[in-house]
């Protein structure tokens, strides 16, 4: 597994244990009223559940399982995947203050990081979706 | 492919067809939709189908932990299973009947249905976190 990838699945499993903690809190909460206040949660448990352990394990994957280039660096140029890993991780980070926080436009430029991080994913990996020893 | 990674794709299927049908339910014209079934549809699809599609993948394809024990703590992946399982069945019983009926042991059982999942995704997380390293 590249080192890279690496980052991107143990980032992903951080968020997993993130979004299955606010996830437990969510439901208990729904069998014993703990607090009113944690319905606020949710979308943080959307956030990293789905964006940061879901989508960054798939992509920490696919960097690892892509068809490699028989000549030159075998993964392309690797910069823009990560860039990709510090903007999707940035993103959710400004989605969680904003939620927790309350900072105006924290949640949009989360989003746009968020955006721009998968972009250069696709255009970074572009090429690798190709057959296999080409 | 290792026996536990066999029963989690398969339990992952199963969970894939009952929430598409539940979604079929959902969608039905002329029905008052029941209290938590919503939610319900879409952890069944989220969690019970993508990932425990995950976890099996990743017992089996991930870098060896050791040549001795190759996927990890064996009874470690096996509680994994058993309580994922055990708490979204929980979930899928409990939260549309305390939807409809509340009752404190509806109550009771969505507590531990919240423990079993979230002990799950810990257990994977001690099991798998040192398979992800560098060849």
């Amino acid at each position: 597994m590249p080192r890279l990838s690496v980052f991107f699945v143990r980032a992903s499993l951080i968020h997993l244990l993130l979004g299955f903690t606010l996830g437990g809190l969510l439901l208990a909460n729904k069998g014993i009223m703990i607090s009113p206040v944690i319905w606020v949660l949710l979308p943080l448990h959307i956030e990293f559940a789905f964006i940061g352990w879901m989508v960054q394990l798939a992509m920490g994957i696919a960097f690892w399982i892509l068809p490699r280039f028989s000549s030159g660096a075998p993964r392309g140029d690797e910069h823009l995947s990560w860039l990709t890993l510090v903007l999707v991780n940035a993103g959710v980070f400004f989605v969680v203050l904003d939620t927790l926080f309350d900072l105006q436009g924290f949640t949009l430029a989360g989003r746009a990081m968020e955006t721009l991080g998968f972009i250069t994913f696709a255009i970074g990996n572009w090429k690798r979706i190709k057959p296999l020893n080409t | 492919m290792p026996p536990l990674t066999r029963w989690f794709l398969k339990a992952a299927l199963v969970y894939f067809v009952v929430a598409l049908c539940t979604g079929i339910l959902l969608a039905l014209p002329n029905t008052n939709p029941i209290a938590g079934l919503f939610p319900v549809y879409l952890h069944m699809l989220t969690f019970g189908w993508l990932t425990q599609l995950i976890f099996g993948i990743a017992l089996w394809m991930f870098p060896k932990y050791s040549p001795a024990k190759p996927r990890g703590y064996e009874w470690l992946g096996w509680a994994t299973f058993i309580l994922l399982n055990t708490g979204l069945i929980l979930r899928v019983i409990f939260e549309p009947l305390n939807g409809a009926a509340p009752s404190s042991l509806g109550n009771w059982m969505l507590v531990a249905a919240a423990l079993f999942q979230w002990l799950a995704g810990v257990a994977f997380v001690a099991n798998t976190w040192k398979r992800v390293r560098e060849k």
